[in-house]
C-alpha cells in the first residue's frame, strides 16, 4: 500500500532527508556573471587542461561529486548510491566520471531536468530506508552540448533571440537520512508533456507547459498555494519560458510573479554576455540550485524553496523526423524545517 | 490543467519570441557579402590582367576564396564575420568553406579518417551531391532538347 | 565600375538569403543547398547568365555562381562530348573549388583547434 503518495504524482516523506553537502564547479562564462559569488569553483577555461570538451565535463562531475562528499564531511566509502547524467550520448561524462568513483551507481536521462529528477530518486531511495547516504548530481558544457546537439563551434550561424545557452558546469548534492536540514520534504514527479514545438531554437517555450503541469500537480496535491514558498525556481526556461509560464499559471488562477524566477534567467547577465534567452543544460539548474539557493536557504534568506528542473527530451534524429519537442518538470520542495 | 490546444500555443509561442533585428541583418548581410563579392571581383581582374583566360580567372578566384574562408575559420575568425554577417557570410564561396573546416576542425578529437575526413562534409556534402547531381541532369537534358 | 555591381549584386543576393534566415525556418545549410540548386536550374534555363553578366563576381562569388558554374560545365561538357560530357562537365567546370574546399579544410583542420564561443 502506497502510504506516502498524495494526489496524482506528489510523494510526501515520512523521514525527510537532509541535504548534507553540496559544491558547484562552472566555467568562465558562468563565472562572469550575477551568480559568481556562489559557485564553489570557477574554471579559467573550460578545457580544464584536458584533451577534448568531453574530457573536460568528466573531470568537472567527477570533481564536484568528490567535493560535496567531502562538504558533507563523508567519504566515498559512506556513500551507497551515486544517481547522475547529463545531456552527451549514452551519458558518457556521468559514467566516465562514475568510473572513477566506486560507488553503486544509476545513470540517468533526463536532459535538462536531471538535478531534480536524481535528487527526486536520491530522496526517495533514503526516506524509503534503502540507503543512508546517496550523492545526486548532473553536468553540462557549452561545447560538448553544441557538438553533439547543434554546430560546430567555428560554424558561422547567427543564433536566435529564443535561443539559450549551455550552461559549462556541475552540481553535486550529498542527502543523507540523518542530519539538520535543509530537508527535502516532497516530491512531485512530472510526466511527458508535448506542446506541438517543433523549433529546437525555442526549448522555452517548449518546456513551459511541462513546467506548468508539474507547478499545477503540485499544488493540488498537496493543498498549497505559491506563496506558501519564498522561491519557486525552475531550471532552464530562459525568459521567454518563464513569461510564458507566468502568463499560464496566472490563467488557471496562480499568481507566480513574486516569488518565481529561472536558474536560465538568473544566471546570465542578458545584456552583457549575449546569452538570448538565457541559460540551459542541466548544470544550469544544478549549478543555480546547489550554488545559488541552498547557499541563500543556510544564510536564512529563503525557508521553503520548490526547485523544478525543466527537460526536453528529443534528440537529432527526432527532430529530423519532423517530431515536436517532448517535455519534463520534476518539482522537489526543500525546507529549512523538518516538519 | 486542460488539454492544451497545439495550434492556439504555436502562435501564443509566436508572439512571445522576440523579434529578430530585420532591418539591420539585411543592411549587415548585404553589406558583409558584398564586400566578400567585391573582393573576388578584385582577385578576378587582377589575375586576368595578368594574362589568364577567363574561366582560369574564374577558377583560381573560387580557389583563393576558399582559402581564406577556410584561413579566416582556422583562425577562429569566420565564425565572428558569420554573427555580424549572416547570410552575408554564409552564402559566398568562404561561407561554403566556413562550412567544411569548421566540423573538420571540430571532429579532429575523434580521429582523422572518422573524425575529420567525414565530419567535412557534413554541411558540404548536400551541396556537392546536389549541385554535382544537378549539373548532370542539366547536361542530360541538354543533350535531350539541343541534342549532340 | 565593376566593383561597385559586383557589390550591389552579391549584397542583394546575401540579403534575400537573409530575410529567408529570419523570416522562415530554413537553416544556414538549407539556405546554403536551395541557392546552389537555384544556381544550377537558372543557370540551365540560361537566366543566370544576364545576371553574371552585369555583377561579375557579384553573381558567381555566391554560392548560386557555383552552381551556375556547374551548369555551364555540364551543358558545355554535353555540347562538346555528348553523354559522357554531361557527366563530366560539371565537376571539371567546378574541379578547382571543390579540390581547393578537401584540401585546404583538412590542412587547416590538422593545424588549427576549435576555440570555444564567448
Amino acid at each position: 500500500m502506497a502510504v506516502k503518495r498524495l494526489g496524482t504524482q506528489t510523494v510526501k516523506f515520512g523521514n525527510p532527508p537532509s541535504i548534507k553537502g553540496f559544491y558547484t564547479i562552472v566555467g568562465p562564462k558562468e563565472g562572469d556573471g550575477p551568480l559568481s559569488k556562489y559557485f564553489d569553483l570557477i574554471l579559467a577555461d573550460d578545457l580544464w587542461g584536458q584533451e577534448s570538451w568531453e574530457k573536460a565535463e568528466i573531470k568537472m562531475q567527477e570533481e564536484c561529486i568528490k567535493a560535496a562528499i567531502n562538504n558533507g564531511g563523508l567519504t566515498v566509502n559512506d556513500i551507497n548510491y551515486l544517481i547522475a547524467g547529463d545531456l552527451l550520448n549514452q551519458i558518457i561524462a556521468t559514467g566516465y566520471s562514475a568510473r572513477q568513483i566506486s560507488i553503486p551507481f544509476f545513470g540517468l536521462y533526463g536532459a535538462c531536468s536531471t538535478m531534480t529528477e536524481s535528487l527526486s530518486l536520491g530522496a526517495m531511495i533514503v526516506d524509503g530506508g534503502f540507503a543512508d547516504n546517496v550523492i545526486c548530481s548532473a553536468s553540462s558544457h557549452f561545447s560538448t552540448a553544441e557538438r553533439q546537439f547543434r554546430f560546430p563551434l567555428e560554424y558561422g550561424n547567427q543564433r536566435k533571440f529564443s535561443s539559450q545557452w549551455t550552461v559549462t558546469g556541475s552540481g553535486a548534492t550529498l542527502l543523507a537520512s540523518g542530519g539538520n536540514g535543509p530537508y527535502i520534504k516532497y516530491v512531485t514527479t512530472g510526466k511527458i508533456i508535448d506542446a506541438g514545438i517543433k523549433d529546437v531554437n525555442n526549448m522555452g517555450a517548449a518546456m513551459a507547459p511541462a513546467a506548468v503541469d508539474t507547478l499545477l500537480y503540485h499544488f493540488r496535491d498537496i493543498g498549497c498555494k505559491p506563496s506558501d514558498y519564498d522561491l519557486i525556481i525552475s531550471g532552464d526556461l530562459g525568459h521567454i519560458g518563464k513569461e510564458i509560464v507566468i502568463d499560464m499559471m496566472k490563467r488557471e488562477g496562480y499568481d507566480l510573479r513574486s516569488m518565481y524566477t529561472d536558474a536560465g534567467v538568473e544566471i546570465f547577465d542578458k545584456d552583457t554576455q549575449d546569452t538570448h534567452a538565457g541559460g540551459s543544460g542541466c548544470a544550469c539548474s544544478a549549478a543555480v540550485f546547489n550554488g545559488y539557493v541552498l547557499k541563500e536557504i543556510k544564510k536564512g534568506k529563503f525557508n521553503r524553496v520548490l526547485i523544478m528542473s525543466t527537460g526536453a527530451l528529443h534528440s537529432t534524429t527526432s527532430v529530423q523526423q519532423g517530431e515536436s519537442i517532448p517535455c519534463i518538470a520534476h518539482a522537489v520542495t526543500i525546507d529549512k524545517k523538518r516538519e | 490543467m486542460e488539454k492544451l490546444n497545439k495550434k492556439e500555443y504555436e502562435k501564443y509561442v509566436e508572439g512571445k519570441i522576440p523579434k529578430p533585428t530585420y532591418v539591420k541583418n539585411i543592411i549587415m548581410a548585404f553589406l558583409v557579402g558584398g564586400f566578400i563579392c567585391t573582393l573576388g571581383q578584385f582577385i578576378l581582374n587582377y589575375l586576368q590582367s595578368l594574362g589568364l583566360n577567363e574561366s582560369s580567372a574564374a577558377s583560381f578566384t573560387s580557389i583563393a576564396l576558399v582559402f581564406l574562408g577556410s584561413l579566416l575559420t582556422g583562425l577562429g575568425i569566420y565564425d565572428k564575420i558569420g554573427k555580424i554577417g549572416g547570410a552575408g557570410a554564409s552564402v559566398p564561396i568562404t561561407g561554403f568553406a566556413n562550412s567544411i573546416v569548421s566540423p573538420a576542425m571540430e571532429f579532429k578529437r575523434e580521429g582523422f579518417i572518422f573524425g575529420v575526413a567525414s565530419k567535412m562534409f557534413t554541411i558540404a556534402g548536400p551541396v556537392l551531391v546536389y549541385g554535382i547531381g544537378g549539373s548532370v541532369i542539366v547536361g542530360l537534358l541538354t543533350l535531350l532538347f539541343k541534342g549532340r | 565600375m565593376d566593383y561597385v555591381k559586383a557589390f550591389i549584386v552579391g549584397g542583394l543576393i546575401c540579403v534575400i538569403g537573409q530575410i529567408l534566415l529570419d523570416n522562415t525556418k530554413l537553416t544556414p545549410a538549407h539556405i546554403l543547398v536551395s541557392f546552389l540548386t537555384a544556381g544550377v536550374v537558372l543557370g540551365g534555363l540560361g537566366l543566370y547568365t544576364p545576371i553574371v553578366e552585369f555583377g561579375g563576381a557579384g553573381a558567381t562569388v555566391p554560392i548560386s555562381g557555383f552552381g551556375y558554374a556547374l551548369s555551364q560545365g555540364a551543358i558545355e561538357g554535353a555540347g562538346t562530348k555528348g553523354l559522357l560530357g554531361a557527366f563530366t562537365g560539371g565537376i571539371e567546370a567546378a574541379g578547382g573549388g571543390i579540390a581547393a574546399v578537401i584540401l585546404f579544410g583538412y590542412v587547416v583542420a590538422l593545424v588549427f583547434n576549435p576555440k570555444t564561443k564567448d
